[in-house]
């Protein structure tokens, strides 16, 4: 029998990025007992690391903006297979979610008058992201990490959970290990809220943290809970290409929202050559027009850089493809351009955009003040994830919440930049409360002490395998995974590579039963690769299959063999849940019939 | 240009441990945190190192290179003298957990000791506050931030005097500085600074402001207005004396009530 250390907390929470803080924040304010377990050190999390801001329809920046606008700019972006009860309520609740930060000490940039200024971004109809530079996500966590240290929360950094403990249709648990010492923790609760964030290590360039490998996903699947919409993923059009080992490291959409500007090789904007017909309303059709909109001209319509991430994403992908790409095989963004219309442009950039500056500096030795940079996409965020209640954020398992990037409904096919910021505000807001609650109205329940040994042993496997280096190694059927995925399930799809996928799928699952590690249990990398193993087979595998399943082309969930939008598949969502035979089982599930007020605003608006 | 150079690394824990050699193979760009996963994927399976974001977004991956105090993934082995062996190991300050890993928590437990932000009532009906760019400018560079530990680690009343128990350091400095110029805050951390915090250590050697990796200038912007702040309140009879009438009033509400 394995040992470990107990601990005991009325709401449980997973994850210390935006999300997970937020609920810790709102569960003990709701005056239960809360525990907030972190892989890295508090305020590391991904979150950190977001850039361009957070939406919300405050409307100080252009007040003709309202939820309204905001809950149809959503909906679009995610082609209407959103849950749109989390749309509505996302809409409607950020604004204030928002504003509350700045009563725990965020400081955004400001207005003439004072007021929180909103930039403009990708799909969002006005200026809505509150922003700090682009150093948005490093202000509102570290707002939620100084607020929660002064609340009564227990917080157990450098910690993973490894799998949840179930009492018959409920979680009343968590087993995990610290990465000090390696030891074993068993933490008792009443409520748990998943906010684990993203999957970016699915695949093998990416804008993620090492942090983000899936690990929500694999524990509320294996604890029975369903997945939805994981067909879902979206590459960001522009991450760093050069030099190799940045590579997919984020440029924010910022720099496109203050004038930068798209070019293949030749020079040409190639944006201007593909504008969906659904925008064509909204997009400028040629330079100069775009270029006031990014200077605050309400009149003018949006330059189609700025149009929705996946086709951009995907218009980069034939510039590169037919031959018009960067020499490293990117496309240019060039911001320095700019000079020719602004005095002090260099000043100018260097203020608006301090951090891209810095990294291109520092990574690419390059001065984006003065040369364009070249860019190409990278795999930046789930839309899939766990499906919960709109209202509650509980999954289909009772007890169990997730919030944030890990869960799933908020953004349809495609979510708009900014919106994640704002949703986990506001769904880590609701999970806090509804865990807190559901703490409330419920006994403690019972841990099986049969689920704690499985647990530990299948943990401690890959010590046993130890053969001295000869064996399977962690890190090897990672890199396979990763660079099956990056090729096979990318941006572009078709069904026949997709088969090819699952095949390897298959065997990675079966090589990963028998990876080794050497050495002993503390602050040891391989073992913890070993663990994640699982997490990330069994995401890539619904991710697989999802796809496989949606036969046309929507949002970021591009088919080469069905590239169009198929109205039967605009009614539905995937629904992955563990099958019989150990594989994924997804199935069709029809969208709830939207309430006619809110297709109304839709609309409306179109 | 593919070519390898040699990595010293510290391996070992608090019960011991020494430097070891390994040769990493070197690509164009790569940066001192890219060799270290190269060794750990390929040598050294079990080799600790902390990291996150690699893009200096995080503050996670500090460590000493060279001798010198710096982010591991934002140094560039261009910028380094390759012919020679890279040392890398762990922050000296801090406990050492394992190989280029150190225990940093008593960052976060002194932190706690600082009184937390108290805003004023709101400006506006909605709730919320006015304040000018101008006014706010000058707490974001402090709110720049990463919490990489850097400065703490290079500032000897820290690292060679060891008063962990009397002296904050120049991060948690950073923050007060934070909430105490911060245009809505009402608080008082002066009394504070002075006596848990012991802001009277710093002897202003700026040791801190040149190892910081977001420029900030801990000395010039932080430490000094605060240590004249301290010494204002606590020697200057004026306004030890106005400051017990106007107790109550604290408030920096406008500009003007800053100094
Ligand atoms: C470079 C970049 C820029 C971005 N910019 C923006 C932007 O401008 N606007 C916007 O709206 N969105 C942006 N995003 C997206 C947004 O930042 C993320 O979606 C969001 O931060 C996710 O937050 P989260 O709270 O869900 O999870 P995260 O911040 O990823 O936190 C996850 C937490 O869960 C913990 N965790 C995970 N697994 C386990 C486990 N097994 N055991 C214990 N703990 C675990 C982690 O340690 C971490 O604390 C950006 C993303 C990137 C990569
Ligand atoms: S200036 Fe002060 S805080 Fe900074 S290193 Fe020197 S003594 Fe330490
Ligand atoms: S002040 Fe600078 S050096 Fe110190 S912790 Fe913050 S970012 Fe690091
Ligand atoms: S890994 Fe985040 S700062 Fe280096």
């Amino acid at each position: 029998m394995a040992e470990y250390d107990e601990h005991q907390h009325d709401v449980l929470v997973i994850g210390a990025g935006g999300a997970g803080l937020r609920a810790a924040v709102e569960a003990a304010a709701a005056g239960v007992s809360v525990g907030i377990v972190c892989k890295s050190l508090l305020g590391k999390a991904h979150t950190v690391m977001a850039e361009g801001g957070v939406a919300a329809a405050i409307g100080n920046v252009d007040e003709r903006d309202n939820w309204q606008v905001h809950f149809a700019d959503t909906m679009r972006g995610g082609a209407y297979v959103n849950n749109w009860r989390m749309a509505e309520l996302h809409a409607k609740e950020a604004p204030a979610r928002v504003k509350e930060l700045e009563a725990w000490g965020a400081v955004f940039d400001r207005t003439p008058d004072g007021r929180i200024l909103q930039r403009n971004f990708g799909g969002h109809r006005y200026p809505r992201l509150a922003h700090v530079g682009d150093r948005t996500g490093l202000e509102m966590i570290r707002t939620l990490q100084d607020r929660v240290i002064y609340d009564k929360v227990d917080v157990f950094m450098e910690f993973t959970v490894v799998d949840l403990l179930r009492d018959g249709d409920r979680v009343v648990g968590a087993l995990g290990y610290d990465r000090e010492r390696g030891a074993f923790h068993l933490f008792k609760c009443k409520a748990l809220v998943l906010a684990t964030g993203g999957i970016g290590r699915v695949y093998k360039v990416t804008s993620n943290s090492w942090e983000s490998t899936a690990d929500g996903i694999g524990l509320a699947y294996r604890a029975g809970a369903e997945l939805i919409d994981m067909e879902f993923v979206q590459f960001h059009p522009t991450g760093m290409v050069w030099p190799p080992s940045v590579a997919g490291i984020l440029v924010t959409e910022g720099v496109r929202g203050e004038g930068g500007v798209l070019r293949n090789k030749l020079g040409k904007r190639f944006m201007f050559d593909d504008i969906p017909p659904l925008y064509r309303n909204q997009t400028a059709d040629n330079e100069e027009e775009g270029w006031r909109y990014t200077q605050g001209d309400k009149n003018a319509r949006r330059p189609p850089e700025l149009l929705t991430r996946d086709h951009v994403a995907r218009c980069i992908v034939r510039e590169i493809r037919e031959g018009r790409g960067s020499p490293h095989g990117g496309v240019f963004l060039d911001i320095a351009w700019i000079k020719e219309r602004i005095p002090n442009a260099a000043e100018h950039i260097k203020r608006k955009l301090p951090s891209m500056y810095h990294q291109f500096k520092k990574l690419a030795d390059l001065d984006i003040t003065k040369e364009p940079m070249e860019v190409g996409p990278t795999t930046h965020y789930a839309m899939g994830g766990v499906r919960v209640d709109a209202d509650t954020q509980m999954s289909t398992v009772r007890g169990l919440f997730a919030a944030g990037e890990s869960a799933a409904g908020l953004h349809g096919a495609n979510r708009l930049g900014g919106n994640s910021l704002s949703d986990l505000l506001v769904f880590g807001q609701r999970a806090g409360e509804h865990a807190a609650k559901f703490a409330k109205q419920n006994p403690a329940g019972r841990i099986d002490p049969q689920q704690v040994e499985d647990i530990t042993r299948r943990a401690l496997a890959p010590f046993e395998h130890a053969s001295g280096g000869t064996g399977e190694s962690p890190y090897a059927v990672q890199r396979e995974l990763q660079e099956s995925m990056q090729e096979l399930v990318g941006i572009v799809r078709t069904e026949d590579e997709m088969h090819q996928a699952l095949e390897k799928i298959r065997k990675l699952k079966e090589r990963a039963q028998r990876v080794e590690v050497d050495g002993n249990r503390m602050y040891n990398p391989g073992w913890h690769t070993a663990i994640d193993l699982r997490n990330l087979l069994v995401t890539a595998e619904a991710i697989c299959r999802c796809a496989l399943e949606r036969k046309e082309s929507r949002g970021a969930h591009f088919r080469v063999d069905y590239p169009e939008r198929d109205e039967r598949f605009g009614k539905v969502n995937m629904v992955t849940r563990p099958g019989r035979d150990g594989s994924a089982e997804v199935r069709m599930e029809p969208i709830r019939e939207m309430p006619a007020e809110l297709r109304q605003i839709i609309e409306a608006m179109k | 240009m593919s070519s390898s150079a040699t990595f010293r690394i510290w391996r070992g824990d608090a019960k011991g441990g020494e430097f070891r050699d390994y040769q990493a193979e070197i690509s164009e760009g790569m940066v001192v945190l890219d060799a270290v996963h190269q060794i750990q994927a390929r040598q050294a399976n079990d080799l600790a190192v902390r990291w996150n974001c690699k893009a200096g977004k995080c503050g996670s991956c500090s460590a000493e290179i060279n001798g010198f105090p710096r982010l591991m993934c934002m140094t560039r082995l261009t910028d380094l003298p390759l012919s020679e062996v890279v040392t890398i190991q762990p922050l000296h300050t801090f406990p050492l957990l394992k190989d280029l890993v150190t225990d940093v928590s008593w960052n976060f437990r002194v932190k706690k000791t600082v009184k937390r932000f108290t805003p004023r009532p709101a400006d506006a009906a909605d709730g919320s506050w006015r304040m000018a760019q101008a006014d706010v400018e000058r707490i974001q560079e402090f709110r720049k931030c990463i919490e990489c530990f850097l400065c703490q680690d290079v500032c000897h009343v820290l690292r060679n005097h060891r008063l962990m128990d009397q002296f904050a350091g120049p991060r948690n400095f950073v923050n007060v500085a934070n909430l105490e110029m911060h245009p809505l805050d009402t608080q008082n951390r002066l009394p504070d600074l002075k006596d848990r915090h012991g802001i009277g250590y710093c002897n202003i050697t700026k040791c801190c402001t040149r190892v910081c990796p977001e420029e900030i200038k801990i000395t010039d912007n932080a430490i000094i207005p605060l240590k004249e702040r301290v010494v204002d309140e606590h020697y200057d009879p004026v306004t030890m004396v106005l400051g017990k009438i106007f107790s109550g009033f604290r408030g920096k509400a406008t500009t003007a009530a800053k100094r």
